[in-house]
């Protein structure tokens, strides 16, 4: 925006995310006041309000409100919030959502020490499907099935905890202006979301599986 | 002089009916069309060798010659010939006999095709008209409401149909959206809303979170091909075996003898919202009747499947929100057919809203309450006013956008439930030397194969530079606008060249296909205009002067001043003289004028003897009566100068 003119001015081509907040690449964010700051910025800025101005008004309005819809989707949301600053940083992880959407989880390598475990629960679910197919149920192999879910998603949350410890050490890290502790918590940040992908797609294939 | 800003109109172009809108003072009201009926059904007649016919006029077309009617138009925007075999088998009017599949659709009527825009192009000039009519202004800009779960081709051609009437769309608006608007505007709503839109041909379901004013859909879903209509088909085809099987007669290929079912069927199903019994009663081509009592226990078991089709919709919606049934705080209920009882029933199941001692509202009228929140949105692009002045709505995407990928797997680039605008970046690259096009697939939908998603558009980048291949990197922009409207923009990186992109929608006109389609009575509008307010001015004036010949009949006549006889007797010979003349503005003022120096003399009149019976009446009906002797409030028509 213009101060003085009030008008929309061209979005500028390097304004990441948090700077369309007005906020630094911190990751605990406050997300009440986000969405207030969301509703500010879009009555400043949606193209409702632009709709009888010139052309080029309402092509700048339009680049600047889905650049703030882009922002406010992908910072209120954890885990799309704690990617993006890595790829900012330099340090990109494939997008779990998009991971999720497309189907391909099995380009991810399983975790070493995960490596036992998903062998055998891919055996299991084989059997699952296998039953499914043949319209049986095998009620045993289904609370098992329930079972590693349960465990999985127990896993999903302590992983979250564990991020957000995380994004506290790379906040102290920003505010200290500390580069080389930051690189560190990147590679942690970059290990844990590889990780809770990868948890996510057994919990998506478990779901498929047992037909819930 | 300051000119006025032109009045942006609020339009539901429905499947079944038609409304146009606009925000009187605080309030949202619908416009009446001629016959001072507030729904314009979405029927058009085009009789061989004469102008077509919209609205209620077109529909004794129905039962005369279904072959040249057209209507639920609105189910075939967007769509190729392959998607809307199970439909045609029950609408009268046929399809061009040279259709290929993925090719916009035509209808054949007579010796005449046209596309489905082009008919709702016609429903809403009908519109536009009655606007204009209103107002005594012009009218070229609109607000039209589409079926929240409609895709980008679907909205392109309401967009088109649009452009075709003569109307800048200023803004698609989803309908359940306009809904919820129309709702909170008098209300200082806050929490969660949810908004179930059950019309003639579409459903919706949407889900709104409610902010000091901001409209924030958070999630939507639908199916655009489930309604009203279909409740009416099953019937039909019940019906239709009914009769076979006492009669022994096939009328499934009897156009005129469907229409009468159809007309029957529909009558039934409306009695039932209000009675426990209805009858279908139709008289069939051997002027046989036929006649079968239904209940409503019978109704709700014939039509469960089809309302049942519209639960999971909301148990997704639901779902992508990221929220519990128990946290929606109120259920609104939209579209005609959400007056059947089995609906309230369901919503109230499905939302556990009896268990919350809670009820779906059905306050405003769910024919009416898209149109009027439509207005609403028009009012809000106008600049607002104090009733909507804090408003503002943001909406999202129903459906994700994705690319074809290697294999023909599909790579979601925005998904469902973004809040648009939304945009994305992507990065394509050449896969031979030298290669200088890169084509690109554009699908939207939800499934994981491009097979199985909605193909939106070919774009075929143009102009890259040759290169090694793999070296040159195309960046695409894709954005989907206020509208839900995809928009692409490419750029090769590496030379900074503007790429060019040709667009080929799957199911879509172009530009140029659009632009021969504009109703060429548009190439006239203003002229058209200015000869409809001709003669208007002149009937009025017509009007007023056969009143005063009249007028020494009556015996307030004779307590005028000799100075106020001389002066009507010549205003209205100035009128006469005048009203031969094509100068609409000259006309207009004198006959302000005489109505002005009559004034008195109705206000004799009045005070002569008011009768108490004919109170309420409009002017126009009490004018006429004024030769049978002393009657009305003002017998003369008003004079409305408002012109510029």
């Amino acid at each position: 925006m213009c101060a003085e003119c009030g008008k929309v001015q061209p979005a500028s081509a390097v304004q990441d995310y948090f700077a369309v907040f007005g906020l630094p690449r911190k990751l605990a964010i406050d997300t009440a006041g986000l969405e207030r700051s969301f509703y500010k910025l879009s009555r400043k800025l949606h193209p409702d309000v632009y709709a009888r101005a010139s052309a080029e008004e309402q092509q700048w309005s339009l680049e600047q409100t889905s650049l703030l819809n882009d922002a406010y989707r992908t910072l209120k949301n954890p885990v799309a919030r704690t990617e993006y600053l890595l790829k900012l940083e330099g340090k990109p992880v494939a997008s779990e959502e998009q991971a999720a959407q497309d189907g391909k989880p099995k380009d991810s390598r399983a975790p070493v020490d995960m490596l036992e475990e998903v062998f055998e629960l891919n055996m299991q679910l084989e059997e699952m499907r296998m039953n499914r197919k043949m319209g049986e149920d095998d009620p045993a192999l289904r609370g098992d099935l329930e079972k590693a879910r349960q465990q999985f998603e127990g896993q999903l949350t302590a992983l979250d905890e564990e991020l957000k410890t995380q994004w506290q050490q790379w906040d102290a890290a920003v505010d200290a202006g500390a580069t080389d502790g930051a690189e560190q918590v990147k590679d942690k940040m970059f290990a844990l979301l590889d990780r809770r992908r990868y948890i996510r797609n057994l919990v998506r294939d478990v779901n498929d599986a047992l037909g819930a | 002089m300051v000119q006025q800003e032109e009045r942006i109109v609020g339009i539901d172009l429905g499947t079944t009916n038609s409304l146009v809108a606009y925000m009187q003072d605080e309030q949202p009201v619908v416009i009446p069309g001629e016959d001072g009926s507030p729904l314009v059904p979405s029927v058009v007649a085009i009789p061989a060798a004469r102008q077509p016919v919209v609205g209620n006029p077109a529909r004794k077309f129905l039962i005369e010659s279904p072959e040249r009617v057209v209507y639920s138009a609105k189910r075939l925007m967007g769509r190729g010939v392959e998607d809307v075999q199970e439909e045609l088998k029950l609408f009268p009017f046929r399809m061009a006999s040279d259709l290929a599949p993925g090719e916009v659709i035509r209808l054949q009527i007579g010796e005449e095709q046209f596309t489905p825009p082009e008919i709702s192009a016609l429903v809403l000039r009908q519109l536009k008209r009655n606007a204009e009519r209103y107002f005594g202004a012009p009218v070229t800009k609109a607000v039209i409401t589409v079926p929240a779960y409609f895709n980008d081709a679907q909205r392109q051609a309401t967009k088109d149909a649009g452009r075709m009437a003569g109307l800048e769309v200023l803004r698609l608006v989803n309908e359940p959206t306009a809904a919820a608007l129309a709702y909170g505007l008098d209300r200082n709503k806050e929490g969660i809303v949810a908004v179930y839109d059950l019309g003639g041909g579409t459903f919706d379901i949407s889900i709104l979170k409610l902010h000091e004013g901001i409209f924030e859909v958070i999630a939507t879903n639908g199916d655009t091909h489930l309604g009203g209509d279909d409740i009416d088909n099953l019937l039909i085809a019940i019906a239709l075996d009914d009769i076979q099987g006492e009669t022994g007669m096939e009328l499934r290929q009897n156009g005129a003898a469907i229409q009468a079912i159809r007309k029957a069927v529909i009558e039934a199903k409306i009695a039932l919202s209000s009675q426990e019994t209805a009858r279908i009663s139709v008289d069939l081509p051997n002027m046989e009747p036929y006649r079968r009592e239904i209940t409503r226990e019978q109704f709700n078991q014939l039509i469960q499947p089809i309302l049942a089709r519209t639960v999971e919709p909301c148990l997704t919606a639901i779902k992508d929100a990221g929220i519990q049934p128990e946290q929606i705080d109120e259920v609104v209920l939209v579209g005609g057919s959400t007056r059947i009882p089995a609906v309230w029933q369901l919503t109230s199941d499905v939302f556990q809203l009896a268990a919350r001692g809670k009820k779906p509202h059905r306050e405003l009228n769910p024919d009416e309450v898209v149109a009027l929140g439509a207005a609403v949105q028009a009012n809000i692009l106008e600049g607002g006013s104090k009733a909507t002045q804090d408003m503002l709505l943001l909406d999202v995407t129903p459906l994700s956008l994705g690319i074809e990928a290697l294999g023909g797997v599909v790579a979601k680039i925005i998904q469902r439930n973004s809040t648009i605008p939304a945009s994305a970046t992507e990065h394509f690259t050449t896969g031979v030397d030298g290669q200088t096009n890169v084509a690109i697939h554009v699908l939207q939908g939800e499934r994981e194969l491009a097979k199985d998603c909605r193909s939106l558009a070919r774009f075929d980048l143009k102009g890259i530079p040759p290169m090694a291949a793999g070296l040159p990197r195309i960046e695409v922009k894709f954005l989907i606008d206020a509208n839900g409207i995809l928009q692409v923009k490419a750029r090769e990186q590496r030379s900074g060249q503007e790429a060019q992109i040709e667009v080929k929608p799957t199911y879509g006109l172009t530009d140029e296909q659009v632009e021969s389609m504009i109703l060429e009575s548009f190439d006239h509008a203003e002229e058209d205009f200015r000869e409809r307010q001709l003669i208007e001015a002149r009937n009025e004036a017509e009007n007023l002067i056969a009143h005063v010949e009249k007028a020494p009949t009556h015996a307030a006549w004779k307590q005028l001043t000799d100075e106020e006889r001389r002066q009507i007797i010549m205003l209205a010979d100035d009128l006469r003289v005048l009203n031969q003349s094509d100068d609409r503005h000259a006309i207009r003022a004198a006959t302000e004028a005489l109505d002005k120096a009559t004034g008195r003399f109705a206000e004799l009149m009045m005070d002569a003897a008011v009768s108490d019976a004919l109170r309420g009446q409009t002017m126009e009906s009490a004018g006429e009566r004024l030769g049978e002797g002393p009657s009305a409030p003002h017998p003369f028509a008003p004079a409305e100068i408002n012109e510029k």
